[in-house]
C-alpha cells in the first residue's frame, strides 16, 4: 500500500462525505475532505464530520468519481419546469398512512 | 496556594493512578499537536483522541482520589502533584517527536490499553469496570487509526519508512515497562481490581507484529533495562511537561471555566 497521489506531488485526493443520521432514511452531502485512500478517507470523516453523533453511517466518494450539471446551463436545464405546475402532485389527496412521501 | 498534594500509599490507589497518568500524560503529548498537524483532517482525529484519552485520565482520577485516604479531586490530582507522584510508564511522557514518532508511540499505547481496558471491565470495582466499557470502544479505534498510519508510512515513500523505523527504535527500550510486575501489580491482580500488566503481552504482541508485517517493518530486539515511572521515577522530559500543564492551575489556583 502507498499514498496514492493522483491529483499532485503534495495534494491527497479530495473526497465528498455523505453521512446518514440515526433518523434519517438517506446519506445527506455534509462536506468534502482529503484523504490519501478510502479507508482513509472513511476514518477522517469519521473524525471531522461525525464528533457529535451526527450519524450512524458513513459515504466517501472520490470527488473526481461525480459528474457534475454545468451552472452555465442552468437555464436550458431547469426553467422549463418552472410553469409546469400540472406535473405537482398537488391535485391528489394522499392517506395518512402513506410515509415518507 | 496552589499546593501540592501527595496521594497515600495504598496499592489500589497507585495502581489506578498509574493507568490514569498514563491516559493523562499521553493525552497531553497528543494535544502538542493540535494546530500543527500536517493536514486539518488529522488535526482533528489527534485532538478527538487526545480527548477520549483525557476522559479516561478523569474517570480513573476521579476514582483514584475517592479511595485515597484523604479524599482527592481528579484536577489536584492532574494539576498539583509533583512529578516523582506521577506514576505512568515513561513511553508516555517522551517529546511529541515528529508524525511517525507519534503515529508509533499511539500505536504501542492503543494495543497496550486495548486488553488493559478488556480486562477492567471484569474489575471487582463497578466504577472502574463502567469506565473500562466505555474506553474500551474508544481506544479500538485509535489503534485502528494509529495502525493506519503505521502501515502507509512503514510501507510508504523512503523517508517515511525511514522515519517509522527510527521510531520504532527509539521507542522500543520502553516498552519494557508496560509489562513489568511489582507488589502493587500483584496486589491489583490478587484483588481483582484489574490485571497484572504481564497478563497483557501476548495480545500486545499479536496485535504489533500484525501490524508491523502489514507495514514491512522490522520489530526492534527487546532491551533489557525497565523504566520505572510507574513507581515516579521519570524522564528528563517529564519536568518540562508538567510546568506546562500544570501553569494555568499553580497560576490561578481552582480556576475553572
Amino acid at each position: 500500500m502507498s499514498i496514492n497521489q493522483t491529483t499532485g506531488a503534495n495534494e491527497w485526493p479530495l473526497w465528498e462525505v455523505f453521512v446518514r443520521n440515526k433518523a434519517g432514511l438517506d446519506h445527506k452531502h455534509c462536506g468534502s475532505l482529503h484523504a490519501p485512500d478510502a479507508k482513509m478517507a472513511l476514518q477522517m470523516a469519521r473524525d471531522v464530520y461525525t464528533r457529535r453523533q451526527e450519524g450512524v453511517s458513513i459515504w466517501v466518494v472520490p470527488s473526481s468519481a461525480i459528474v457534475a450539471s454545468d451552472p452555465g446551463e442552468k437555464s436550458m436545464m431547469f426553467d422549463p419546469m418552472e410553469d409546469k405546475v400540472y406535473r405537482h402532485p398537488t391535485f391528489y389527496d394522499l392517506p395518512a398512512s402513506l410515509d415518507h412521501m | 496556594m496552589s499546593t501540592s498534594v501527595q496521594p497515600g500509599q495504598r496499592a489500589d490507589v497507585q495502581y489506578l493512578l498509574r493507568v490514569g497518568d498514563a491516559c493523562l500524560v499521553l493525552s497531553h503529548r497528543i494535544s502538542e499537536w493540535i494546530g500543527h498537524s500536517p493536514v486539518l483532517e488529522e488535526d482533528l482525529a489527534l485532538g478527538n483522541i487526545a480527548l477520549d484519552l483525557l476522559g479516561q485520565a478523569r474517570a480513573l482520577l476521579t476514582r483514584a482520589g475517592q479511595l485515597n485516604e484523604e479524599p482527592l479531586d481528579e484536577d489536584q490530582l492532574a494539576y498539583l502533584r509533583e512529578e516523582r507522584h506521577y506514576l505512568n510508564p515513561v513511553l508516555m511522557e517522551l517529546p511529541r517527536g515528529d508524525f511517525a514518532f507519534t503515529q508509533a508511540r499511539n500505536l504501542v499505547a492503543a494495543c497496550w490499553l486495548l486488553p488493559l481496558w478488556t480486562r477492567l471491565q471484569a474489575s471487582s470495582d463497578a466504577e472502574v469496570a463502567a469506565i473500562a466499557a466505555k474506553a474500551v470502544k474508544e481506544v479500538r479505534y485509535h489503534q485502528q487509526h494509529a495502525a493506519e498510519w503505521v502501515v502507509r508510512l512503514g510501507d510508504g515513500s523512503e523517508e517515511s519508512t525511514r522515519r517509522m523505523t527510527t521510531a520504532l527504535a527509539a521507542l522500543w527500550p520502553y516498552v519494557n515497562e508496560l509489562f513489568a510486575s511489582d507488589a502493587v501489580d500483584a496486589a491489583a491482580e490478587a484483588s481483582g481490581l484489574g490485571p497484572a500488566w504481564s497478563l497483557l503481552k501476548p495480545d500486545w504482541n499479536a496485535a504489533m507484529d500484525e501490524v508491523l508485517a502489514e507495514a514491512r517493518l522490522v520489530r526492534p530486539k527487546d532491551t533489557p533495562h525497565v523504566y520505572a515511572g510507574v513507581r515516579g521515577v521519570h524522564s528528563e522530559h517529564m519536568g518540562h511537561m508538567l510546568a506546562t500543564m500544570q501553569s494555568l492551575q499553580r497560576a490561578y489556583p481552582g480556576g475553572v471555566w
